[in-house]
């Protein structure tokens, strides 16, 4: 009784008042002590500083994957951020020719550009975690950031005197990094052509020859094997390349045991060039060892775009679109997309003319563009973002086997045209062809004019 | 072709840039090359010897590849945009440039090199500022002789060397004489006359 009158005694609502003071603050410091400690999980989503663009936020919670110090050149925030957009982002920039890359702003002659822009940080125009200021393409720099540096272009090219600085970048004149389908000579060498070539171009994979005799499924003594496993394995381009079980799954010896599921990385040990595209995209980003932590897989519960609910917890693995033991490509490039797609444009693939031609154009002849590598093969390219945005870069390295560059940028250009998966020809037809075509023959008529100008006071003086 | 174009590029920018670093470190490992920036050479004489060996390798592209190649009515060309053409190769003064943006990407060059003109068939060759408009004027007025002098840019001081940039091959004034860029002040070159300046950059203390 007596130690009941000296707790409460003790007990002053002064004192409680601390105790409760020290006891929340204790718990919010470690709260956020251990959600920066924390693997990447929901705990971790108190540190973000607003919300991330739609290329990031699969890996939002992997703060490391952009805040790593380790291979920078310092440990300034810039130099950390800057080597970060580098390592996944270079090899893009440089398949794109980058039209603005830092190094050529390393020219001391440049220093007053740079004090207006800041052209050799990637932050300068994309910073994260602003959505109040981040534009669809991830820019967080106001529109007008082409004229500060090109305001005099109409001295050079008098058909720009005029135009207004938010028509720069819009699709068929400019991109700030990827100019491969918009560089003026490229846009005059397709001047004319008709909206629908007269032939198409399709790039044949490269297949691995076939072994002398297919090999035996060869799995574990034991193990049950369902028939229609067996019998779609033999008749896929595993078993045609002398890939059996084993090959797969394991199984062989102690230090690879029998797996019933493949990981990732031992479909690369074959398809290096697929499964290394597809972490690189958006499927597979959260897949990348570079992040340097481990994820789980991404699903359609996790994405922006509007996916179909059954859907939801899908998990994107190679096996979500290559299922089974058949791995049907064709099924893989349209119908496995849209287990999980359900957005406009998706949805409206399949009446078009694109589903229904002979050519049979599916999700993965734009998103998944077959590409051949400098040693001739053939491949398919399983980073979507390749030709994803901006969207004109799908020009070059898809439209174009197909169609006429100024039906294709138009119709990029066209942003109905674009939600019903280009169901119907584009509105109206942007002029950046027709300019520059007007820009050469000017250009051949004054180096004609020139050369018979000289030709006739050859022959004057000769006389 | 173009592994092949590209291979030469870089051969022939990696010249210069070996020749440079062997110029500024007479004898020196290449940590001590960093430590004592100009080897005990001057920035003029370092930007002589840059100077030289850049021009060599130029004249005797355009020379000996390019204009060789016109001779014989090859069926590969010099083209401004061989990048995206078949059987094209750059022209002198890309290959020129090329190599500087490849300068510009190595941290260990330190110095910087710009072709200019005062009638620039490409407009980033524009002199773009007042000491490089007056040392075009003075290599242009001055026929044979170098502009030496100091500038700043972005608080940082630069001794700056500009070289006359001559009509080395018939290529290069047949070529800039009928260029369409051309504008109708620009003069009619012949063998020898100055088209504008190379510019060497040091930066200095």
């Amino acid at each position: 009784m007596a130690d009941v009158e000296t707790l409460t005694a003790f007990l002053t609502p002064t004192r409680v008042r601390w105790a409760a003071f020290i006891v929340v603050n204790a718990l919010i410091a470690g709260f956020f002590a251990a959600s920066l400690t924390a693997r990447p999980s929901p705990i971790k989503a108190a540190l973000l500083p607003g919300e991330t663009t739609h290329g990031h936020y699969q890996i939002e919670l992997a703060c490391s994957a952009c805040h790593d110090a380790s291979s920078a050149a310092s440990a300034s925030a810039d130099d950390v951020m800057n080597d970060a957009c580098v390592r996944c982002h270079g090899e893009q920039l440089r398949d794109a020719d980058d039209t603005h890359p830092a190094r050529k702003f390393n020219d001391p002659v440049h220093a007053d550009l740079l004090a207006t822009l800041d052209a050799q940080s990637c932050l300068s125009c994309h910073a994260e975690h602003v959505p109040e200021r981040t534009t669809a393409m991830g820019l967080t720099m106001p529109v007008d950031y082409c004229w500060h540096c090109h305001q005099d272009v109409g001295d050079s090219r008098p058909s720009h005197v005029g135009m207004t600085h938010d028509t720069c970048a819009t699709a068929g004149c400019h991109n700030y990094h990827d100019n491969r389908a918009l560089y003026e000579k490229f846009l005059d060498n397709h001047y004319g052509q008709p909206d629908l070539l007269a032939e198409f171009t399709r790039l044949e994979l490269t297949s691995v020859a076939p072994p002398a005799a297919p090999p035996a499924a060869a799995h574990p003594a034991g193990l049950d094997i369902a028939p229609e496993i067996l019998s779609d394995w033999s008749a896929d381009a595993h078993a045609a390349a002398g890939v059996n079980c084993g090959g797969c799954h394991g199984g062989d010896d102690v230090d690879q045991p029998w797996t019933d599921s493949v990981s990732l990385e031992t479909c690369g040990g074959c398809h290096q060039r697929q499964s290394g595209s597809f972490v690189q995209g958006r499927h597979g980003m959260r897949l990348s060892p570079d992040l340097g932590v481990e994820l789980s897989p991404m699903t359609p519960a996790m994405a922006r775009l509007p996916m179909h609910a059954d859907a939801a917890h899908r998990e994107l693995t190679c096996n979500a679109c290559h299922s089974g033991h058949r791995f049907d490509t064709a099924f893989a490039a349209a119908d496995a997309c849209l287990q999980c797609h359900a957005d406009d444009h998706s949805l409206a693939w399949r009446d078009t003319a694109h589903a229904g031609s002979d050519v049979g154009v599916t999700c993965a002849t734009c998103h998944m563009p077959r590409t051949e590598s400098d040693d001739g093969t053939v491949w398919v390219n399983h980073n979507q973002n390749t030709t994803l945005r901006p969207n004109e870069t799908m020009a070059r390295q898809v439209c174009l086997d197909c169609h006429g560059l100024e039906f294709s940028l138009s119709s990029l250009a066209d942003v109905d045209a674009a939600r019903s998966c280009y169901a119907a020809a584009p509105d109206h037809r942007i002029e950046s062809v027709q300019m520059a075509h007007n820009w050469f023959e000017a250009r051949r008529a004054k180096r004609d004019a020139r050369k018979r100008s000289r030709r006739r006071a050859k022959t004057t003086t000769a006389l | 072709m173009k592994a092949s174009v590209r291979f030469a590029a870089a051969t022939i920018v990696a010249v210069p840039i070996v020749a440079a670093t062997l110029v500024m470190t007479p004898g020196c490992s290449p940590s001590e090359a960093a430590a004592t920036p100009m080897g005990g050479i001057t920035p003029r004489q370092f930007a002589d010897g840059v100077h030289a060996v850049m021009m060599a390798d130029r004249t005797v592209y355009a020379k000996h590849v390019v204009t060789n190649l016109k001779k014989q009515d090859a069926p590969v060309t010099a083209d401004e945009y061989w990048d995206d053409t078949d059987n094209a190769i750059p022209l002198p003064a890309q290959m020129f440039r090329m190599g500087a943006e490849l300068v510009d990407e190595n941290p260990e060059a330190g110095f910087t090199y710009s072709l200019r003109s005062q009638w620039p068939l490409n407009e980033q060759h524009t002199a773009k500022t007042e000491f490089e408009q007056d040392a075009l004027k003075f290599i242009s007025d001055h026929p044979g002789e170098n502009f030496y002098g100091e500038e700043e840019l972005g608080d940082k001081k630069y001794f700056v060397a500009v070289y006359p940039d001559r009509a080395v091959a018939e290529a290069c004034w047949s070529c800039h004489n009928d260029h369409p860029n051309r504008g109708e002040d620009y003069p009619e070159f012949a063998k020898d006359d100055v088209m504008g300046g190379v510019l060497v950059r040091v930066p200095i203390p």
